[in-house]
């Protein structure tokens, strides 16, 4: 019998481990997908349409082909021999799209042709020698009027531009008939009311901007007929699956590789058509190849967010009861339908419950073609929407009715004892516990004190105001039911000899940490140190399966993937101990994991290390009846619902009697996300969305002109967010835990973004109530806000 | 198309001699002739400093130098911070206090930092925030960044 010398080994679930990852990324040494070179490659450079709308009557390639060192130049039409239209992941109708448009162009940047050159900047120029000639059509720009007839249209069989239209109403869904019940309660409700509120508000357009752009390396290998794409991607998985779709390869003939990313932040799940082309035309061009998105080409083609119109009534009680919602959404959705663009609008709606009891809502959708970008997944996908539309409107109810805005959000709340609560869009919360979360907030805030000083600046002629927002989010996604790539998630463990762990895990990240947590769980699991456990992902061909990073899904269903491999892991770990110990009779149940040994549990004395036993496990001599040799265990888990958490935003802001500029005094974020496995982490991605949806209520925005020209194609027009134009964020949290996973985590990843935006907007508005101003469209520009000043004679 | 021009430059320590086209970028030159891919390209425009590197002890973005202007000049890059297996009190900053997240900025955004703390050992938060202000964060909402710079800050003070 041995016992192992060694320090007791601390837990690591709640600590905050500084990260795995970091060495290699503070060190310049990571491996970003335009850091991959391969002997042969060539590089694509796109030839793009800088007309909104228009037919290709034709295009001379032949000053691009003639180039030394061009090696392929490819039009779309062309091209569509190899590849056809791009599959999307929504069960929507949805027209033709292809990778390179072989027809007509229907937004500024959509690909006509493509160039294979030995050299970057050779690609380029050869691009700009491809000669286009289009006959342009009218730009189809604002969505309301591509919904008039006589509009003209982007696609054929799409009239009025209209993509999808979907209606709910009355007391909620049927869900055995999926159709809306009578809904003639809302409108008695709307009669009843004591109050209403009717604002018209904009979910503007924004631009998701990781900063690492998109890129890809794609490498065909015939003989083999191999394919190995390597691509700045949020799923890899997703990206196998799809991309050996449209190549006529199986999954078994195609690698796909996550390299380190850059961020994703939605605009990294859809698989584009350059990740096709490249596949394409490595094939054909018998090399290697690699594109590059350069940042405007990512301001004009990687896909763009939010931007939802939004007519929004409530109807409440004079005492602040809130008896009906009303919305109709207009989503301009852009150009085309890509993987998910269809599905995020949808979850604007099913969120607008907020955390309020609603008797009746009524929900309309439309989903609008528009001469732009295509829309898609960004932070938060849908939910910011909803939940803006939302907690403006409550606000304003606030304002109306002189009452508090947190007094009118616990009168609304849904208590705490009714959870899981059904809502009239038929989720289930699957727990919720508000009203402490919004003392919490309070008190960090300091409300009071906060709504003194506002009256304090104000006395001095200052231009100052507070907001709040309480949100709920959708996280975890979550069961397969409702993702269409499927929502489970899988991760495998293996027990090396010596005692080392190797984990595979689907959810691949791009920032996320996850090296860090998931070995953080392993380690108390197995009651190993950190250093002995490595976390792998990214590589289809390393971790078997997977669904990928985004709707905050790591450690509710990543993470709840891992620990139950772990399990399954662990038992067999137990049974090898066991067999090792038989002179003691020692049954597998026993035994429990303790500072680097199996032990029977409160008998150190009585035990191996994990390492010996992990060396037994793979020369089991003799091997113990009915195991097999090794450890080296898997799983997949599906959840059985979302997760839903949620938190109180506080925040100050003062604006600039003489300029408009307004600035961010205070923000103050308590979010409760369940269980943590890391406050470091979760900080970090608390201030991330902070940040994006600070940027959102002030300074980011898409803009387009009439032509359907891009205004905002670069990061000298398009406002991001920097350090100077941020306070300090003062954080906090509560923690209800979720029932639908064994960690009772929720996940983190978009809170942020959500509750920021409608807190932000609702201060600035609190400061110009003085002057009348009820509502302001984003983003709180100088200009605009003076213009609110000055129309009010300058004078509060 | 020019004809190539002939340039060294001392990066890191080292001598690297070239022939090189007129319009070759330095931040291309790093990246593509020397493999010093820790340096990044978040844009077009110079606005994102993901490609800060020092020249000539100063920061400069070098997806807006040629590498023919560097010709002579003495460059350092992310690569050649730390010294020998030691991380540079900011490399260490960024790891203790999460200053990154997905590190696309973060080779810029140490490199940056290393130019404001030599003109100001001991800046203000307000001053760290104005003066990482070239370089954008997506990830971070910057408050572990200043954080970062901040506990280098106090460590180099105490060195």
């Amino acid at each position: 019998m041995t016992i192992a010398d060694g320090p007791a080994l601390p837990k690591l679930i709640g600590e905050r481990v500084k990260r795995r990852e970091d060495p290699r990324l503070i060190q310049g040494q990571a491996t970003y997908v335009d850091d991959i070179k391969l002997p042969g490659m060539l590089h694509l450079a796109f030839k793009r349409s800088d007309i909104a709308h228009g037919v290709i009557k034709s295009i001379d390639t032949s000053a691009a082909a003639e180039m030394e060192g061009v090696e392929l130049v490819i039009t779309g039409a062309e091209l569509a021999e190899h590849l056809g239209p791009m599959p999307i992941g929504t069960p929507f109708p949805a027209p033709d799209h292809f990778s390179v448009a072989t027809d007509k162009v229907r937004y500024v940047g959509e690909p006509v042709a493509v160039v294979v050159a030995e050299d970057r900047y050779l690609a380029r120029d050869a691009a700009d020698a491809i000669e286009v000639e289009y006959e342009e059509l009218p730009a189809v720009v604002d969505p309301e009027v591509a919904m008039e007839p006589g509009s003209a249209t982007l696609h054929e069989g799409f009239e009025r531009n209209i993509a999808v239209e979907s209606y709910w109403g009355g007391t909620g869904v049927n869900p055995e008939t999926a159709q809306p019940e009578d809904d003639s309660a809302v409108d008695a409700a709307f009669e009843e009311a004591d109050v209403l509120v009717t604002q018209r508000m904009l979910n503007q357009r924004l631009a998701p901007n990781a900063m690492e752009p998109r890129g890809v390396v794609a490498q065909y290998e015939t003989g083999r007929e191999y394919l190995t794409v390597w691509s700045a991607t949020q799923n890899p998985h997703i990206l196998r699956t799809l991309v050996a779709a449209m190549m006529g390869l199986g999954e078994h003939q195609v690698r796909a590789v996550a390299p380190e990313v850059g961020g994703g932040f939605g605009c990294k799940i859809n698989i584009y058509g350059e990740e096709y082309v490249a596949a394409a035309l490595s094939r054909l061009a018998g090399a290697p190849v690699k594109w590059i998105e350069d940042r405007t080409e990512a301001f004009l083609t990687t896909t763009h967010g939010r931007d939802l119109l939004g007519y929004i009534d409530l109807a409440a009680k004079s005492d602040g009861t809130i008896t009906g919602l009303k919305a109709r959404i207009i989503a301009d959705i852009g150009a085309y339908e890509v993987l998910l663009t269809a599905m995020i609008p949808t979850l604007t709606g099913l969120m607008m419950n907020g955390v309020y009891r609603l008797p009746v809502v009524r929900h309309e959708l439309t989903e609008v073609f528009t001469n732009k970008t295509p829309t898609d997944a960004y932070r938060g996908a849908g939910r910011p929407e909803g939940l803006y539309f939302l907690e403006r409107a409550v606000d304003m109810l606030a304002r109306e009715l002189d009452m508090d805005p947190a007094e009118i959000r616990r009168k609304n709340f849904v208590p705490a004892d009714e959870f899981p609560f059904a809502t009239q869009s038929g989720l289930v919360y699957d727990s919720g516990n508000y009203e402490p979360c919004l003392d919490k907030a309070l008190e960090v805030a300091d409300w009071q004190g906060m709504l003194a000083e506002r009256d304090a600046a104000r006395a001095e002629g200052r231009i100052v105001g507070v907001g709040l927002s309480f949100y709920v989010e959708v996280c975890g996604l979550g069961p397969s039911a409702v993702v269409p790539t499927g929502g489970w998630e899988h991760s495998g463990v293996t027990v090396e000899r010596g005692g080392k762990v190797t984990a595979t895990t689907g959810a691949s990240p791009h920032g996320q940490g996850n090296e860090t947590t998931f070995a953080q769980m392993l380690a108390d699991h197995f009651s190993i140190p950190l250093e002995d456990i490595t976390i792998l992902h990214g590589d289809t061909s390393v971790v078997k399966q997977g669904i990928g990073t985004f709707g905050s899904r790591s450690q509710a269903v990543g993470g709840a993937a891992l620990i139950s491999a772990a399990g399954k892991a662990g038992d067999k770990m137990k049974q090898f101990a066991a067999a090792l110990m038989t002179d003691q009779e020692v049954s597998p149940e026993d035994l429990v994991f303790e500072d680097g040994r199996i032990q029977v549990e409160g008998a150190p004395e009585v035990s191996k290390t994990f390492a010996e036993v992990a060396d037994f496990a793979y020369v089991p001599v003799p091997l113990p009846p009915g195991m097999e040799p090794g450890v080296s265990e898997e799983s997949f888990f599906e959840p059985e619902n979302n997760t839903y958490p949620f938190g109180c935003h506080i925040s100050m802001v003062e604006i600039d009697r003489e300029t408009g500029e307004p600035r961010l005094l205070k923000m103050v974020a308590v979010d409760d996300c369940g269980n943590v496995i890391n406050p470091l982490i979760v900080d970090g991605q608390v201030h991330g969305g902070l940040a994006q949806g600070i940027g959102q209520a002030m300074f980011e925005e898409v803009v387009y002109d009439e032509d359907g020209q891009p205004v905002t194609a670069s990061f000298m027009d398009y406002v991001m967010p920097r350090a100077a134009d941020l306070p300090a964020f003062e954080l906090d949290n509560t923690v209800t835990p979720t029932p639908v996973n064994p960690l009772g985590a929720k996940g983190v990843g978009e809170a942020g973004t959500i509750g920021s935006t409608p807190c932000v907007v609702n201060a600035a508005v609190d400061a110009l109530a003085p002057f009348g101003v009820t509502h302001i469209e984003m983003p709180l520009r100088p200009e605009r806000l003076w213009r609110l000043i000055q129309e009010n004679g300058g004078q509060s | 198309m020019s004809e190539p021009v002939p340039i060294t430059i001392n990066v890191n320590g080292r001598k690297r001699s070239a022939m090189v086209e007129a319009r070759l970028l330095l931040v291309h030159f790093l990246r593509e002739s020397l493999n010093l891919t820790g340096t990044h390209v978040g844009c077009d425009t110079s606005q994102c400093g993901a490609c800060t590197v020092l020249i000539d002890g100063h920061s400069a973005k070098s997806c807006t130098v040629f590498a023919v202007q560097a010709d002579g000049a003495e460059v350092q890059t992310i690569e050649g911070l730390a010294d020998g297996g030691e991380l540079h009190p900011l490399q260490d900053g960024f790891w203790e206090e999460h200053g990154l997240q997905c590190g696309y900025c973060t080779p810029g955004m140490i490199m940056s930092a290393v130019n404001l703390l030599e003109n100001n050992p001991a800046p203000s938060e307000a001053e760290i925030r104005e003066g990482i202000s070239g370089n954008l964060c997506r990830c971070t909402g910057y408050q572990h960044i200043v954080n970062a710079i901040q506990h280098a800050a106090e460590r180099m003070a105490q060195s």
